[in-house]
């Protein structure tokens, strides 16, 4: 009687993760505090550029990059229309809002452009999603894929909402209480707080009954609905949640470059997020940013340092392509998973200190 | 297939389960043909036969995993027959699978969480549970029930594979079960563990019946009050134990087959 019986059953590759649910006590080690206050005094360190260009700009893309760790490392569902919807929530900001286009923009002050550009893009992912849900694995990549490159091709030649090419220019941003909020100092602390809010929402969600019960879904979901659950609902319910996140990012990209076109929301931009994530690692949030980090990095000063040793600069794509083709061959869960395997193998002579902590 | 007139007869209204006709194709293939049969609430029955008689194609179908291609279920007088599983647990039946189907890497407290969630309207909160939690404590009680406290922290790949038998019980017991359908749960179990699963099977609260699947006479002929035979996806014979037991065709067919 075993015609397909249980085949997708057994626990399979599902027993090699890092429990992701296991309790994590990290937030009491040493050293993520002293990234914290690292973070917090940033500015007391680094210059403008180093502050917007590099930190400002890694948390934004790992923020956009959070949003698909929690669908590929909880949900188990590899999503390729993050960044389409952190596009939609910074072209509903600038569309909404104020910009230089002002036969497009229709001048909503922020507090009014920017919730409705996050519901906007929530919403417009979470109907992406419940179409992705019907598929699995490459499918789901397939289908969200297409919902990418159908939006770019849309802005492209949509002038009446998208203006066309040329996108929309000269992006307001917000001034109230006095202060400009774009400028470098506290445009980097508006930045650190959502991170740090999204990330702290994905890390205690991962604990909570609808975070634990995605983790299970992914691992079985034919068992989950012998439990009650109703796995697509809970899998949609994760779109809607991960998209809210990714369109806030959206929204300081577009605060960030104050432009936005169809050259932000292209398909390229989109592998780029998930490059991040599984150069980072998808198994905890933290590796979205540790990912955005490297690339930015990569993006800045390989160019220099091509150009130095005499290459041509443009080729910096190809560093971290094999960056992210030895990542993917040596460390399949990433820099995190790297990270934590090495601190693995050091803490063995220390009775397993580090192992209940993943274990 | 049923009328209109069949599907709102009361018929079965007195039965936990009750399958019409119940039929399941897997192309050419009959895994089950015209399965009739009804259950009593609070029954307990084992179902028996020979690999491929069609026993977990039947749970298969009871709980939705796939639905039967013609026929129709009813639980607790309702028509199931299009329902998702989710929905069907949420109406108080459940089941075990005969190859563990567990959360590797989660603990065995947190397997049993989830279990007691899925059939909560808390399993879609987005808050942590409190200390106190009143699903924590149930999630606690079963795996006291099943005999797992020892190992309540640990990850369920840890396991031996008893303890992982033990726990795939206790995520049919969470919420408010009102049929259960389990399948094999004496595979591969030792002598002692075979023991203690009969007396977990035998201290269930009496409103609870299920339906088991047990190649071990030993274990289903002593929880059970009632038996089906089946063979070849068809049911060829019902009663008590004994006249299973001494029926000659039943001893020709499984009992004689190099099975018990």
């Amino acid at each position: 009687m075993s015609i397909a019986q249980d085949a997708r059953l057994q626990p399979g590759k599902s027993a090699e993760r890092p429990a992701t649910a296991a309790p994590t006590r990290d937030f009491g080690h040493p050293a993520v505090w002293a990234v914290a206050v690292l973070l917090v005094i940033m500015p007391l360190i680094a210059n403008g550029f180093f502050l917007i260009e590099i930190f400002g700009t890694s948390l934004i893309l790992g923020i956009v990059a959070l949003s698909l760790m929690f669908l590929a490392g909880y949900g188990g569902m590899v999503s390729l229309m993050q960044l389409t919807i952190a596009g939609l929530a910074g072209y509903m900001t600038a569309v909404l809002g104020a910009s230089g286009n002002a036969n497009i923009s229709l001048g909503w002050p922020w507090w009014l452009a920017t919730p409705m550009a996050i519901a906007l893009a929530t919403l417009f992912g979470t109907i992406g999603g419940t179409l992705a849900v019907r598929t699995e694995g490459i499918y789901t990549i397939m289908i969200t894929l297409a919902i990418a490159s159908a939006f770019y091709y849309f802005t492209n030649q949509n002038w009446a909402i998208f203006n066309g090419h040329t996108g929309i220019n000269s992006v307001v941003t917000p001034h109230f209480l006095g202060i400009d909020w774009r400028a470098d100092i506290a445009f980097y602390y508006v930045i650190l707080a959502v991170a740090a809010l999204c990330f702290g929402a994905v890390s205690y969600l991962a604990r909570a009954p609808f975070g634990l019960a995605l983790q299970g879904v992914r691992d079985n979901p034919r068992r989950m609905a012998t439990l009650g659950f109703n796995v697509n609902a809970h899998r949609i319910a994760a779109y809607a949640f991960a998209s809210c996140i990714a369109a806030l990012g959206g929204v300081l990209q577009v605060w960030n470059y104050r432009q936005i076109s169809p050259g932000s929301v292209g398909v390229e931009r989109a592998i780029d997020i998930l490059i991040i994530a599984v150069v980072g690692g998808t198994s905890r949030p933290i590796g979205a940013f540790v990912g955005a980090l490297i690339f930015v990095l990569l993006r800045t000063f390989t160019l220099d340092f091509l150009v130095a040793i005499g290459l041509d600069g443009n080729r910096f794509r190809l560093l971290i392509g094999l960056g992210f083709l030895a990542i993917v061959l040596f460390s399949p869960d990433g820099i995190v998973g790297l990270w934590e395997r090495l601190r693995g193998w050091s803490g063995q002579g220390k009775a397993q200190a580090g192992g209940e902590r993943h274990g | 297939m049923d009328s209109v007139a069949h599907r709102l007869s009361v018929g079965g209204a007195g039965a936990a389960l009750e399958l019409r006709g119940v039929t399941r194709l897997f192309g050419a293939l009959a895994a089950l043909t015209d399965v009739t049969l009804t259950v009593r609430p609070g029954e307990r029955r084992a179902v028996l036969g020979s690999n491929g008689a069609g026993k977990t194609t039947l749970f298969n179908c009871i709980t939705g995993d796939f639905p039967p291609t013609s026929g129709t279920i009813r639980f607790f007088g309702e028509d199931v027959t299009h329902f998702p599983p989710f929905e069907r647990i949420r109406r108080g039946l459940r089941r075990t699978y005969q190859i563990s189907a567990l959360f590797p890497g989660l603990t065995v407290l947190d397997n049993v969480y989830l279990a007691c969630c899925g059939v909560s309207p808390r399993r879609f909160s987005p808050f942590r549970p409190r200390s106190n939690d009143a699903l924590v404590q149930a999630a606690e009680d079963l795996v006291e029930a099943v005999h797992l406290a020892a190992v309540r922290g640990r990850r369920v790949a840890e396991l031996a594979h008893g303890q992982q038998r033990q726990l795939e019980i206790a995520l049919a017991l969470a919420g408010a079960p009102r049929f259960i359908l389990f399948d094999e749960p004496a595979a591969g179990l030792s002598p002692t563990e075979r023991r203690e699963l009969v007396d977990i099977l035998t201290t269930l609260p009496s409103h609870i019946g299920y339906i088991i699947i047990e190649h071990d006479m030993d274990v289903a002929l002593r929880v059970v009050e009632s038996v089906t035979m089946m063979h070849n996806g068809r049911i060829f014979k019902e009663g008590p134990p004994a006249d299973i037991e001494s029926d000659p065709e039943v001893q020709e067919l499984y009992l004689g087959g190099g099975h018990g």
